[in-house]
């Protein structure tokens, strides 16, 4: 017989909850996407339904589905704009903020500031913003800039500039919170490397390039994975400025799970979404764990 | 001298850019308080072709607020919402940090596969497992309550990942002194492990807190009718609500981003922090 100690029934104590409701809510909704994704599952069976195997015809049909490839399209857009753009400009403002100079906690708090403001609402006052007329805030703006060379654009109001919109309010919305975890990584390099560069007669920029860059270059890693994940992720701000259009321009993966796995209710369908969803986060996660550990 | 100059002209410089930058990430909120104070639906289009977007003046009042509590039962989402996430950010707290210290600080049959288990949920997105989710809630006949927006988030991987990091630096003579003087494990949890870990309970709160928060697509998907409504939904339904009043949008607005707002700029550092450590584990 074996015996329990005190400190093992302890332990399970401890344990019990936070397992119990992984285990109900992350895991087994984990193995039944899978599941689910080789059967015709709805969310509510009709009484002359049977649940069948289905084989892989859910994957069929989504290589078949051009819904699936404009969603594929439009997440990796996004993240071909967002991810570069966002990081180089986190990465700027944290260099800017890294001065001992009067008023750097103040910046640094404004420029935070939207990380706490809920994409709901970011979404809406970025709707007003990009009124399509010529009038409108944005299009006058960018008008009195670019002295006249920039016409008014019609912002999320058409197919062709309506990704562009989320991903200005994306980047405005998310760069405060890449800038913090590189302004974090800036403070760990060791000051005696900028003074050793100066030495060797470097400049600033060389000094950037040379020091900065090479030792920052694990969190830039972190920032530029999180943030390809979250490309991936694309959905709340969607729903509230464009719910997916005009024309489908703004549809994403996320969105089109939604779409079909709850409105239209096919949950196996909506499943093979899912898993190939999954599979995209997890290939990004494990090039981030490969490249980290190459260090 | 000359060099003196140059330096002082750098910092101009400098201050010119981070001024530029304040004012591309602060106009959109100095707009929807100042669009939300403004009485005439006509103006606040009008004052958009110009800086007079940012100026109150005209007729300056509280009446899109008013009609926002008129139209709206504002006071209760805001009430679901404000509770929704402090139960599930409070329980998550205790939960998660109670497995991760059994996990940190004893020896008990399955620890290791745990562990690892834990590592590799955090991978997964709730976004791939939202539908399945949904049968398991409608299963379990919890639909369009408290409870399905609040258990599911309770146990949160990374939020352990942290907890975890945290116990195991704590110096192992402090539980073997304790267990000498016949303290148990949960004491020792309770009395002196959780204590030490403040920084992660504020990690912990700020990150799900926001999370929570600002979280549209599973309220939408598990709450009908407004009595348990977060205000994330509310504001979806009533943005699709034709003709749009700007000037109830932004009260709206405001009313939502007005407690984060404040939480935010009493405990900015606790913030940045929380932000920062999610980068360090890299």
């Amino acid at each position: 017989m074996k015996h329990i100690t005190k400190q093992e029934k302890e332990a399970w104590i401890l344990s019990a909850p936070a397992i119990l409701i992984l285990i109900l809510f992350l895991v087994i909704p984990f193995v039944s996407a899978f599941m689910f994704s080789f059967t015709n599952r709805m969310l509510i069976m009709g009484p002359d339904m049977d649940l069948k195997f289905i084989g892989f015809s859910n994957y069929g049909k989504l290589l078949t589905d051009p819904e699936f490839y404009n969603a594929l399209k439009n997440n990796f857009v996004f993240a071909i704009v967002v991810v570069p753009v966002q990081t180089s400009l986190a990465l700027l403002l944290a260099v800017l903020i890294n001065h001992k100079m009067k008023g750097m906690n103040f910046f640094r708090t404004i420029f935070f500031s939207p990380v706490v403001i809920t994409m709901v609402v970011v979404a809406t006052i970025w709707a007003l913003l990009f009124n399509p007329t010529a009038s409108g805030y944005l299009n006058v703006m960018l008008s009195k800039m670019s002295f006249g060379l920039i016409k008014p654009l019609s912002w999320h109001h058409s197919a062709d500039s309506s990704m562009l919109s989320i991903i200005i309010l994306s980047i405005w919305q998310g760069v405060g919170f890449q800038m913090i975890i590189i302004l974090a990584g800036l403070q760990y390099i060791p000051k005696e490397l900028y003074e050793a560069a100066k030495i060797d007669g470097a400049n600033k920029i060389e000094q950037f390039f040379y020091v900065t860059i090479p030792n920052l270059k694990n969190t830039l890693m972190f920032v530029i994975i999180t943030t390809t994940i979250f490309a991936f992720k694309l959905f709340t701000q969607v729903m509230i400025l464009t719910e997916g259009g005009p024309q489908g321009s703004t549809k994403t993966l996320v969105f089109l799970l939604y779409k079909e796995g709850f409105t239209k209710m096919k949950v196996g369908y909506a499943s093979a979404i899912a898993v190939v969803f999954f599979v995209i986060v997890l290939g990004i996660s494990l090039i981030q764990r490969k490249i980290m550990k190459e260090d | 001298m000359k060099n003196r100059l140059t330096q002082k002209l750098k910092k101009i410089v400098h201050y010119l850019v981070l001024l530029f930058f304040t004012y591309i990430f602060i106009f959109p909120l100095f707009f929807m308080i100042v669009s939300s104070l403004k009485g005439d639906e006509m103006q606040i289009i009008k004052d958009m072709s110009s800086l007079k977007a940012f100026i109150p003046y005209g007729e300056i009042n509280f009446q899109n607020y008013i009609d926002v509590f008129e139209r709206l039962d504002i006071a209760r989402f805001l009430f679901n919402s404000v509770f929704i996430t402090g139960v599930t950010i409070s329980i998550g707290v205790i939960f998660n940090s109670m497995l991760a210290f059994a996990l940190a600080r004893m020896e008990f049959r399955f620890k290791k596969i745990i562990l690892f288990a834990i590592l590799a949920l955090i991978i997964v997105p709730i976004e791939s497992i939202l539908i399945p989710m949904l049968l398991i809630v409608n299963k379990m006949d919890i639909i369009n309550t408290y409870t399905v927006q609040i258990i599911p988030f309770v146990a949160d991987a990374f939020s352990i990942f942290l907890f975890y990091q945290s116990f195991l630096d704590l110096p192992k003579a402090l539980d073997e002194a304790a267990i000498v003087d016949g303290a148990s494990y949960f004491k020792i949890y309770w009395k002196v492990a959780l204590p030490l870990s403040k920084p992660v309970i504020v990690t912990a709160l700020i990150l799900n807190g926001l999370a929570r928060w600002g979280d549209l697509i599973w309220p939408l998907m598990v709450t009908r009718g407004e009595t348990y409504r977060p205000l994330t939904v509310a504001m979806q339904q009533f943005f699709t609500l034709r003709p749009i009043m700007w000037g109830d949008v932004f009260a709206f607005s405001v009313i939502i981003t007005v407690p984060v707002l404040i939480m935010y700029l009493l405990f900015q550092k606790q913030f940045k922090e929380s932000v920062a450590s999610t980068g360090v584990k890299g």
